[in-house]
């Protein structure tokens, strides 16, 4: 499984496609973050993150599926997809190894950004006035969506050989669970489930841990949700043999 | 016996791809798969080699069942899929040396060089595979499927689309291999077929029409050259 996971990582660093994302998912959350009024927190006014946590979900739905549409929508028009599993590795063990070398590749996105926080800290009054821990929290909250929506993204690569499509379905997905539970709720012919109903988008989950608070149980939803999508792409790869 | 095929099938819906074949090969020969376009034999490859699972039957690799101990029997296989599968973007050695810790390989850049050697890739070991002509990208395919070196060789028309100088280097490497090892290859070239096979099986809609060895099929049908031998049994 290593090897195969090496190989993603070296296949995404040595093409274009790792710089390029990373490169224009810094420009725009910079650009939307710092620069436009409507959006930067210099015109805002406080030393406060709070903006770009809002702002990064709804750049993952366009970074995440760019990184994750080839997994194995390109393998399986390529034909390399039947090297790789006549090698002796477990299918299981080729999906965590795609869902991990992506999930790197998101981590190396975020990583940057945290100048954002350096920079904010210097601007606070006093300086270094700044709440830490909702930071990290919401650190982890980005992370662990990113997680979700990689996982949504390797699924729907196995759904298809063309990776276009691979991209605007997972864009979708992703849109969906992150905001379509919340809008589905408001729906008069929900109102009786509308907690329920709200509590299985990532949304509810995500605001949750960037408030700072890691509670256990959005932990084990980011978890299951993950899971579930990989195990679908488990059960996708496995029926098309 | 390497290969020991029983009652082996697939099916696309009402289709029968692969209708009930049983064979076996045995280690030091080389068997050709003959048979037209859709008679089945690279779903018959795809079967043994793990890629398609089997509608029913079985088959064992080097003793290995590739249902029920299907790491165990790819560990003793090497595969060249039709037209040559690599992934374009890899350096030749980076290709090979990845390709043989999916194998846990120890010594690996040793056993890479001398791959990249006995097939003679040599002189283009440094260039990036989406480079090389088809002749050398051929010698790649065939470098990543003897790099552990395996019981069983499955080779999917390892020759289509070579010139003839090509052709007869790869079939020089191919029948060397064949000393020692299982191998089966699927072809179109009668003359192929004579210049290395022993065994032969043709296969027409999914069955098997003929399974004898080379000098045993020819004995059969009196006479008749290889060529009408394959016509009068799949036209």
């Amino acid at each position: 499984m290593y090897a195969v996971f090496k190989r993603e990582l070296f296949s995404f660093l040595s093409s274009m496609v790792a710089y390029i994302t990373i490169g224009i998912f810094l420009l725009v959350s910079g650009l939307l973050f710092w620069v436009f009024p409507d959006t930067s927190v210099l015109e805002y006014g406080y030393a406060e993150l709070n903006g770009f946590f809002s702002l990064v979900p709804y750049l993952f739905m366009f970074l995440i599926p760019a990184i994750t549409m080839r997994a194995f929508a390109e393998e399986r028009r390529e034909g390399t997809y039947e090297l790789l599993v006549t090698r002796p590795i477990q299918l299981w063990q080729i999906i965590a190894a795609k869902y991990l070398s992506s999930l790197v590749l998101v981590l190396l996105a975020l990583i940057p950004t945290i100048i954002y926080y350096y920079s904010i800290s210097k601007l606070g009054f006093p300086e270094g006035n700044i709440d830490s821990g909702s930071v990290i929290g919401s650190y982890i909250g980005l992370f662990l969506l990113g997680a979700a929506f990689t996982a949504i993204g390797i699924f729907s690569s196995s759904l298809t050989k063309n990776q276009v499509i691979a991209f605007v379905i997972c864009a979708a997905l992703c849109a969906f669970a992150f905001l379509g539970f919340d809008y589905t709720s408001q729906v008069s012919l929900f109102k009786a489930i509308e907690s329920p109903m709200m509590n299985l988008g990532i949304n509810q989950h995500y605001t949750a841990i960037s408030r700072g608070v890691l509670d256990t149980r959005d932990l084990i939803y980011f978890i299951t949700f993950s899971a579930l999508f990989l195990f679908l792409t488990k059960l996708m790869m496995g029926g098309k043999r | 016996m390497s290969i020991s095929v029983k009652n082996l099938s697939r099916h696309y819906d009402k289709q029968k791809a692969v209708d009930s074949i049983s064979f076996e090969a045995r280690p030091g020969r080389i068997l050709g798969f003959l048979g037209p376009n859709g008679a089945g034999k690279s779903t018959t490859m795809r079967m043994l080699t793990g890629y398609l699972e089997p509608t029913s039957g079985t088959a064992a690799i080097a003793g290995k069942n590739i249902l029920t101990e299907a790491i165990a029997a790819k560990r003793q296989i090497g595969y060249l899929p039709e037209n040559t599968p690599l992934y374009a973007d890899m350096y030749v050695k980076e290709f090979l040396t990845f390709v043989g810790q999916t194998y846990g390989l120890s010594h690996l850049a040793a056993r890479v060089d001398e791959v990249v050697k006995m097939v003679g890739l040599t002189p283009e070991q440094h260039k990036k595979i989406g480079m090389l002509s088809k002749g050398y990208r051929q010698r790649v395919g065939l470098a990543q499927a003897i790099i552990h070196n395996p019981e069983v060789l499955i080779l999917d028309e390892p020759t289509s689309g070579l010139d003839p100088n090509q052709l007869v280097d790869i079939r020089l490497l191919i029948k060397s291999l064949g000393a020692a090892k299982t191998v089966v290859i699927s072809t179109h070239i009668m003359q192929e077929v004579e210049a290395i096979c022993d065994d032969i099986i043709i296969i027409n809609k999914g069955k098997i029409v003929a399974n004898d060895s080379l000098e045993g099929i020819k004995k059969t049908y009196g006479g008749l050259s290889l060529e009408d031998i394959f016509r009068k049994l799949t036209a």
